[in-house]
């Protein structure tokens, strides 16, 4: 049942513009900002060469991409999820969920599963440019699956950020500001606290950033992904209690 | 009557903050009956049609669909139901085979089941020839069967239809008309409207809900038994003065209509067509035109659901 609604919530989303328009404007920064670095590699290679203990092709290019990669779907994820359950609100489909029998829970995993498929497709697209590299050198590819882990475990956060603000309101345009909102404070909550999570400051520690960051360095610490997964059960969880709450009207 | 109990709602009651929509709402609907849901706008219809089909929750009272509680076991009961809200809920971007595949897997209907169970829901709404075009490029009335498609397609005992008619074009409206009363033979249909002659012509019982609270729920049968009885409309060449009419047996007013009718008003057992046939013989009034004044819907509708009955009575 929930694959059923994933899965019509995943085709929904190519049949209107947007889902292409995404992929397209993504991929297109994207693999400019890669150009970039690896014209970078190449400028600094001769220097790269006369050190000891230089850092890779993989640290110079594919940590940075991914860096960046987080940055520009922090702008596009809200655009992805602001129609989940706002527009179905607006046009009144809603009833159509809420009187079939199904659970709550189902409704909004089903939805949340469909946004995961088309991320995962663009996390698949992202990866395709790093990955190219290994046609003409070798990259770390120990470091290369960190971030990659660490970009998918973020993208489902924002994901489920963009869910729970789109069924709060019955206009996406709210739910996506809203949602971009939320999550920008989330990565920027820790400005003050230059970075470091581990001096014992609540907002260090909610920071989405220090969370994500381990993960480009190739250290997979058990923790941050933990971290990930409660911010997702989070949000899923408060998704379904509010669209609970409304069948209520309380 | 031992037939099925299929809808059963229990003093069932609902808020909007401080404002009641649902006051104590009782009533029950059987196996292959169709019960008309009358009221003025805003009277509590719709939201007792979202009660019933669980999009929302009442404030107190219980609805049991088909033997399952709805609070309790709200997956069972929502299986026996099919919705068709004021908009049908329909996925523009989709086309009517697309979406109505959907509705059969949300119902939780087998895949090999899907196929029959759709072709069968389009052929029962009059869908066959637009299976592949886009819903958001139909017409209005062609989206709204579209949405009784969604309703009947895992064949629910129940079906619910909140005001189907609004907004198609005559013909339409008789089509859906005839849709509902061929659903009446199968399943269960709870309809819900503004419109009084629709009532009449599908539905088996009538209920009149004004202000949150059930003010009449009668059969259609027994409610035409009950009123057409109560006056006769009538035309002398030569009328009488209305106080000699009045003192006829049975008679308890007279009242003038449009020229040249009268309107003569009795108790319901005493009728005084006799009477006044042989009156008009014997005074030679030229009794041309005399019957009976059925009291339509309308009149108890209006009569139900405004404060002071007795002017409207006056102003008729």
């Amino acid at each position: 049942m929930i694959l059923t609604i994933a899965w019509r919530e995943f085709r929904s989303l190519f049949l209107s513009p947007l889902a292409w328009v995404i992929l397209a404007v993504v991929q297109l920064i994207l693999a400019f900002m890669f150009l970039g670095h690896i014209e970078q590699y190449l400028i600094w290679q001769s220097r790269l060469l006369g050190m000891d203990d230089a850092p890779g092709l993989t640290e110079i290019i594919v940590a940075p991409l991914f860096g960046n990669a987080a940055i520009v779907l922090l702008l596009i994820v809200p655009l992805i999820t602001m129609r989940l359950v706002s527009e179905e609100r607006r046009n009144r489909t809603l009833s159509l969920l809420f009187s079939a029998p199904i659970s709550m829970t189902e409704i909004v995993l089903g939805k949340y599963l469909g946004i995961l498929l088309f991320l995962l497709l663009v996390l698949c697209m992202i990866a395709l440019m790093p990955l190219s590299l290994l046609i003409g050198s070798s990259i770390d590819l120990g470091l290369f699956a960190s971030g990659l882990l660490g970009l998918g475990l973020l993208l489902a956060g924002f994901a489920a950020i963009g869910l729970y603000m789109s069924t709060l309101t019955q206009h996406p345009t709210v739910a996506a500001i809203a949602s971009f909102g939320a999550l920008l404070l989330f990565w920027i909550l820790d400005w003050s606290g230059e970075g470091t999570a581990g001096n014992g400051s609540v907002l260090a520690y909610l920071s989405l950033l220090n969370h994500y960051e381990p993960f480009l360095r190739g250290i997979f610490d058990s923790a941050d992904a933990i971290f990930h997964l409660l911010f997702i059960a989070t949000f899923l969880v408060l998704s379904i209690r509010h669209l609970d709450a409304d069948r209520m009207g309380a | 009557m031992n037939a099925e109990v299929l809808v059963d709602i229990k003093e069932v009651s609902r808020f909007y903050g401080d404002n009641q929509a649902l006051k104590n709402v009782s009533f029950r609907v059987q196996k292959g009956e169709v019960l008309g849901f009358l009221g003025p706008n805003g009277a509590g219809k719709t939201t007792a049609m979202q009660i019933i089909t669980g999009n929302l929750a009442p404030s107190s009272g219980s609805v049991t669909i088909a033997g399952h509680d709805l609070l309790e076991d709200p997956r069972a009961a929502k299986a026996a139901i099919g919705y068709l809200p004021e908009q049908p809920p329909v996925y523009r971007e989709l086309t009517v085979d697309e979406y109505l595949d959907y509705c059969a897997a949300l119902n939780r209907i087998a895949k090999s089941q899907c196929r029959p169970a759709r072709e069968t829901a389009k052929e029962k709404c009059g869908l066959s020839d637009v299976g592949r075009r886009l819903i958001g490029n139909l017409s209005k009335g062609y989206q709204q069967r579209v949405g009784l498609a969604q309703a009947v397609i895992h064949l629910p005992p129940v079906v619910v239809l909140d005001e189907p008619t609004v907004g198609l074009d005559p013909i339409q409206i008789r089509e859906i008309r005839e849709l509902i009363r061929e659903l009446g033979k199968e399943h269960s249909v709870i309809l819900s409207t503004h419109i009084l002659p629709e009532v009449q012509l599908v539905c088996d019982y009538v209920q009149i809900i004004n202000k949150g609270e059930l003010v009449l729920s009668d059969s259609i049968g027994g409610l035409q038994h009950h009123l057409k009885g109560a006056s006769h409309t009538v035309a002398f060449r030569q009328a009488p003065d209305l106080s000699v009419l009045e003192q006829i047996a049975g008679v308890k007013s007279v009242q003038r209509e449009k020229e040249p009718y009268l309107r003569i008003f009795f108790e319901p057992d005493k009728d005084p067509t006799d009477e006044i046939v042989k009156l008009s013989v014997e005074n030679k009034w030229g009794l041309y035109e005399m019957r009976p004044g059925r009291v339509s819907l309308e009149e108890i509708f209006v009569e139900l659901t405004t404060d002071e009955p007795a002017s409207q009575e006056a102003a008729a």
